[in-house]
């Protein structure tokens, strides 16, 4: 804020010049902060709490970045963004990386520029409805009424599936989960339909959580990722390797109970000591100091640890690992080598 | 006798341009222009870098790809196939369905309202400020909400019409069914139908509705052709002939008449499967649309209203009386004529309001112009810049139509001021 | 025989009025019952209101302010009244979240951002201190304002205002608004003392020129160099911490006092007779009055910068704030635009023939006469542009309304919808009503008999 040009009293609040472009990293550690776009509002994934802290799966890799570029995980601007203006905000520059359960998708990587830099949840649109109606499969749905979170995929995936499957429906498009849970719940929808992640954690908030059931369908693939802007390949790399170092952190057995200790010296496992930097410099390749890594899980953990806090079947999401187990124990999270 | 001369012929000076007032207004005008020219082209260049280097094109080929998504209210065919134009075309149509719709409540409500504010009665009257000030001094956003949220917590879902226990049953003999999926009404169906009349090959008017309108015009045009030779009557001879149950007779007849040659019968919805089938079936996002936003400018009519009858003198009334008029003609004569004056400009930019209001659909999710061009369209294809710029034009055709029916009606009962 | 009447000589004493005129009968019969429709409303109208009043009562009376989520809620409801007790209000979401609906994410000890309000720092102000002064220093800035009894020294509050403003709610160091301040003064010295020199349209020429350089050139290094002697400053914090209510009222407050002079400005421009500068304006007032403020909303949050030069980056507040203002400007424009209309032809020409140019007129005789006609009408343009502050919700800024969906994501509170819509409508409530019925209060008073 210090070099603001000032154009009357109002402007002294914000104008904040400077390339958005290209040097991201650069303009992360100048501002001291981390622009990260989350969601308004996802339980589990972001959500602030009574002390405006924002919590959450999505806002932990935020979090690890942080730590990583500026050493501090505290260090962030958490930008709200709904599912249309979540883009343009990364796009302008206004955030410098969006962790909002993001689909990667083909038109959004190479037509609205954008570089997934990997996925941290596995996720496929499913379908929750109440057991009384005693639907078991979603072929039986044909006259349903199913409410749907619009500026998603799910609303076109959705379309795709009736119509594939020749059946006819009725969709209810709504702005947010809160909302869309509470026409739910009255019966002003038979059916809701959004990532099985949501509907886990939507049916764990309810009452009676026992009286819904999650459809066995999954209709697509909704691979969710932190994503950046195409053309500052340098800040997609931290972002990228800020995740795997998670994931590679769980498969490894680094935790944030032993990482104090395995970070102390160098130890037996020469890939723990790469990631950890007591061997190599693979933090200096990166442009940042050799702990990163090791900063990034302290954070909040590695990815395990992560997935356990905040939907992990002992909270009240109670979200199995399933697909997003390592790929050690049947999963897809598979990091690459760090060397 | 003296000569006129001219006065000597000033050379022009440079200096004149700002110092003469002749040339003055002209130098302001062109370095205005000049500003104004400098901004847009300084405007219109940062755009092209910025598309330039985010890669993108100003192109509207996006319109004619398939949407890919549903729209659960339809005025005309639409799938999940056809264009983002089309989808865009469905909302324009819903966005001018709940803004007719609202502005028809929102001025029976506001009359009904306003002169109810002005009733003797002590607790009306009261009751009618406190519903004026708590419509008018809330958000209509937060209105919108609410109407929604009590629809969808308060009536009975379509399960509870269902089994042997039921807790909810229809309406007026099982005609009409009030669930909190919408409101189903029966729909009229005709057993010999017309067909449809294809216009441009987009969409289909059906032909039964065409012949009925034109049957109503036929009818009210013959009604005031009666009544016309009433007057001329009672002009000549003094004695007004009874003529309402003629005029009754030839507007009801014929559309009675094609009503049952194209054997016109109701259709009442039923509980089948998950839903209601058959009938019309008004969505809640749309009733609660069309409520809030007609209660909350029925308020602000109200208010428009009160004043306008309050703006007419007592002076007027009274020498209406001495003239010897009944109180009906007085106020159909007198009073109305003038209060209109006052309250009509006012009421149409309240229409205005809440045409403009109606883009808050998104927050209840009825697919409106917003929800589909501004909302689903612009998120799957990522062209802001070409969808709002058509969702701004639209809506400015819509707001200067109408200000342009407002300005006409000004222009004709303006009074003549020196 | 004189002495015999036939006419009464003396009055007689007045009597009291029947029983049934005086009083409360007598009163409720003029008034509630004074025919057999007027006697069928009344009751009806009593029974709406019973059941409204119980209705509202019963769901309102409800001993949950102590929970801290809404399965607690029921459980305390269950305990309270049984099971079936209905359908009640459950309180504590209001008392754990209400200071997050009033000031949303701002910090409430600035000095250590992480602190929250559970925890002061040592030796800290009172929590949220920067913003509650900003409020009374806004309540005591517009007071003088509206009612011209108090003492006009007040007004040095209100002038003070706009620059304080800013300061205290987004920090920085103080040097900075004075040295903005410093612009206009400079701008008034240029105007009086340069004039006479150059003549009145270069002067006028300068005064403009030379305050626009001095904010844009020479503050930004000597508010450095001046906090590098002395300080003067105040923690920072990020508009995107802004929230709540008090979003709500920054936009509001930002918006209504650029508007006004915005407004008058394009008013005046649509008004004149310099047919360029005539268009120009009332295609700004036309296109911005044609379209919702939402689509406004959606081109500040995903435009607006692909119109500024390529690296401008504004924060989103900022970006509302200026769509806003836009928006409420055309609306006052047209509001004094009536105004200026409806004076009578003779004032323009008086003001001609006393020989007063163009904005001696506009000011001494114009703009006094035509504001105060319109004083209702700006008046409801505040409350309308206050009440649709609540729209930044919709593109994902947190004001109340956004909040309230953010609070229904959490656990703890999902399903919750009555009492946090309730309470929002409430305060927003009194804040408009308030405006309201002082606007009407002002037409009362600056009511001086030209009817």
């Amino acid at each position: 804020m210090k070099k603001t040009v000032f154009f009357g009293a109002l402007m002294a609040a914000g104008v904040a010049a400077g390339a958005a472009a290209a040097a991201t990293l650069d303009d992360v550690k100048a501002r001291g902060k981390l622009n990260c776009g989350v969601a308004t509002g996802v339980p589990g994934f972001a959500a602030p709490d009574a002390n405006g802290e924002w919590k959450g799966f999505d806002v932990a890799v935020c979090r690890a970045v942080a730590a990583a570029v500026l050493d501090d995980a505290s260090a962030i601007e958490f930008v709200p963004t709904t599912g249309k203006t979540r883009f343009t905000a990364l796009a302008s520059g206004e955030i410098d990386m969006l962790a909002r359960n993001t689909t990667w998708t083909f038109s959004r990587d190479v037509d609205l520029k954008f570089t997934f830099v990997g996925v941290n949840y596995y996720d496929g649109q499913g379908f929750m409805v109440p057991k009384e109606l005693g639907v078991t499969s979603a072929k039986e749905l044909d006259g349903a009424t199913v409410c749907i979170q619009t500026g998603t995929t799910t609303e076109l995936n959705l379309a795709d599936f009736f119509r594939v499957n020749n059946l006819s429906y009725e969709p209810v498009p709504i702005e947010t989960n809160a909302e869309a849970q509470q026409q739910y719940l009255a019966g002003a929808c038979d059916v809701y339909t959004t990532d099985a992640s949501g509907l886990a954690a939507t049916r764990a908030t309810f009452e009676n959580a026992a009286d819904h059931v999650i459809l066995p369908e999954i209709i697509s693939k909704e691979p969710l990722g932190p994503l950046v802007r195409h053309g500052d390949d340098e800040w997609g790399d931290i972002v990228r390797w800020t995740l795997n170092a998670l994931i590679a952190a769980e498969e490894m057995g680094v935790t944030s109970a032993n990482i104090a200790e395995m970070s102390a010296a160098a130890g037996d496992n020469p890939e723990i000591n790469r990631l950890l930097g007591t061997e190599g410099n693979l933090g200096e390749m990166l442009g940042l100091s050799a702990d990163w890594a090791k900063k990034a899980i302290m954070a909040n953990g590695n990815y395990g640890e992560i997935f356990a806090t905040n939907i992990g079947v002992d909270t009240p999401i109670g979200l199995a690992r399933g697909l997003n187990a390592q790929w050690t124990e049947g999963g897809l999270l598979y990091s690459p080598p760090f060397r | 006798m003296t000569t006129l001369t001219d006065p000597p012929r000033e050379s022009f000076r440079l200096s004149m341009l700002i110092y003469d007032t002749r040339y003055r207004s002209m130098t302001i005008q062109v370095v205005a222009m000049i500003c104004f020219m400098l901004m847009a082209a300084w405007l219109i260049n940062n755009t092209t870098q910025n598309l330039e280097s985010l890669g993108k094109k100003i192109e509207f080929g996006f319109l004619a790809e398939p949407a890919g998504y549903d729209i659960n209210q339809r005025l005309i065919d639409y799938t999940s196939r056809d264009t983002h134009l089309r989808a865009s075309f469905v909302g324009l149509l819903n966005t001018l369905l709940v803004a007719v719709m609202g502005c028809v409540l929102a001025t029976i409500l506001g009359v009904f309202i306003g002169v109810l504010r002005l009733s003797k009665n002590w607790l009306i009257a009261r009751i009618m400020t406190i519903y004026v000030e708590m419509f008018r001094n809330v958000p209509v956003l937060l209105w919108i909400v609410l109407f929604m949220a009590v629809l969808i917590e308060t009536l009975p879902s379509p399960r509870a019409f269902r089994g042997d226990n039921a807790t909810a049953s229809m309406w007026l003999g099982d005609t009409m069914a009030v669930t909190n999926r919408g409101v189903y009404i029966p729909e009229p169906l005709f057993s010999r139908p017309l067909g449809d009349l294809p216009v441009f090959g987009a969409f289909n008017i059906s032909l039964e509705l065409l012949l009925l309108v034109a049957i109503l015009i036929a009818g009210l045009f013959g009604a005031r052709v009666i009544g016309k030779r009433a007057d001329a009557v009672q002009e000549a001879t003094g004695d007004r002939p009874t003529t309402w149950y003629i005029q009754l007779g030839v507007v009801l007849l014929p559309l009675i008449a094609a009503l049952l040659a194209m054997g016109f019968h109701l259709g009442y919805p039923e509980l089948k499967g998950f839903n209601f089938a058959g009938g019309i079936h008004m969505r809640n996002s749309l009733i609660a649309l069309w409520l809030a936003l007609s209660f909350y400018t029925a308020a602000f009519i109200a208010e428009i209203v009160r004043a306008g009858i309050l703006a007419i003198s007592k002076g007027q009334t009274e020498a209406a009386n001495a003239l010897g008029m009944r109180p009906g003609r007085t106020m159909r004569l007198v009073i109305l004529p003038q209060a209109l004056r006052v309250i009509i400009p006012p009421l149409i930019s309240n229409y205005l309001n809440l045409t403009k209001n109606s883009s808050l659909a998104i927050a209840v999710g009825y697919m409106d112009i917003t929800g589909t061009l501004g909302g689903i369209t612009m998120n799957q294809t990522g062209r802001e810049l070409e969808c709002l710029l058509m969702l701004m034009l639209v809506y400015l055709a819509i707001s200067l139509t109408i200000s342009g029916v407002m300005n006409w009606y000004n222009e004709r009962v303006k009074l003549v001021e020196r | 025989m004189s002495d015999v009447s036939f006419v009464r000589t003396e009055m007689l004493p007045q009597q009291a009025p029947p029983a049934t005129s005086v009083g409360l009968v007598g009163w409720s019969r003029e008034n509630l019952f004074s025919g057999p429709v007027n006697s069928i409303l009344t009751i009806l109208s009593l029974i709406f209101i019973y059941f409204v009043i119980s209705g509202v009562l019963h769901w309102a009376i409800s001993p949950t302010w102590a929970a801290t989520s809404l399965g607690e809620c029921r459980e305390m409801i269950a305990a309270a009244y049984g099971e079936g007790a209905g359908h009640k209000a459950c309180w504590g979401v209001i008392r754990e979240r209400w200071l997050q609906l009033m000031y949303g994410f701002y910090p409430p000890y600035p000095v250590v951002p992480s602190a929250n309000f559970g925890a002061a720092p040592e030796g800290a102000w009172p929590a949220f201190f920067r913003p509650n002064l900003a409020f009374v220093l806004l309540v005591l800035a517009v007071v003088p304002v509206l009612f011209s009894n108090l003492p006009r020294k007040m007004l040095w509050i209100t002038a003070a205002f706009p620059f304080l403003l800013p300061w205290l709610l987004w920090g920085g160091t103080l040097w900075t608004p004075i040295l903005v301040a410093l612009g206009f003064v400079i701008g008034y010295l240029v105007m009086r003392f340069a004039a006479p020199v150059v003549g009145t349209i270069a002067g006028f020429i300068l005064a403009v020129a030379v305050p626009l350089l001095w904010w844009g050139f020479a503050i930004g290094p000597l508010a450095d160099a001046f906090s590098s002697v002395l300080p003067l400053a105040i923690p920072e914090v990020q508009s995107r911490d802004f929230g709540g209510f008090m979003l709500s009222i920054t936009i509001g407050v930002v918006a209504i006092g650029c508007s006004l002079p915005l407004g008058i400005l394009l008013a005046l421009g649509r008004q004149s007779n310099l047919l360029i500068l005539r268009s120009i304006c009332i295609g700004f007032i036309e296109f911005i009055r044609g379209v919702p403020l939402i689509t406004l909303l959606f081109v500040a949050s995903t435009l607006l910068n692909i119109f500024l030069p390529p690296g401008t980056n504004f924060d989103i507040i900022l970006r509302v704030m200026i769509m806003v203002t836009l928006f409420a400007a055309a609306y006052m424009a047209e509001v004094i635009r009536g105004g200026l209309a409806a004076l009578p032809k003779g004032q323009y020409e008086g003001a001609d023939s006393l020989g007063l140019n163009y904005w001696q007129a506009q000011r001494l005789i114009i703009m006094p006469q035509a504001l105060k006609i319109s004083i209702p009408g700006i008046v409801s343009t505040f409350i309308g542009v206050f009440k649709d502050t609540t729209l930044v919700s919709i593109i994902g800024l947190l004001d109340p309304i956004g909040l309230s969906n953010s609070i229904r994501a959490d656990q703890a509170w999902n399903g919750i919808v009555w009492e946090l819509y309730g309470f929002i409508a409430v305060l927003f409530f009194i804040f408009c009503f308030s405006m309201s019925r002082y606007s009407m209060y002002l037409e009362r008073k600056l009511q001086t008999g030209h009817r």
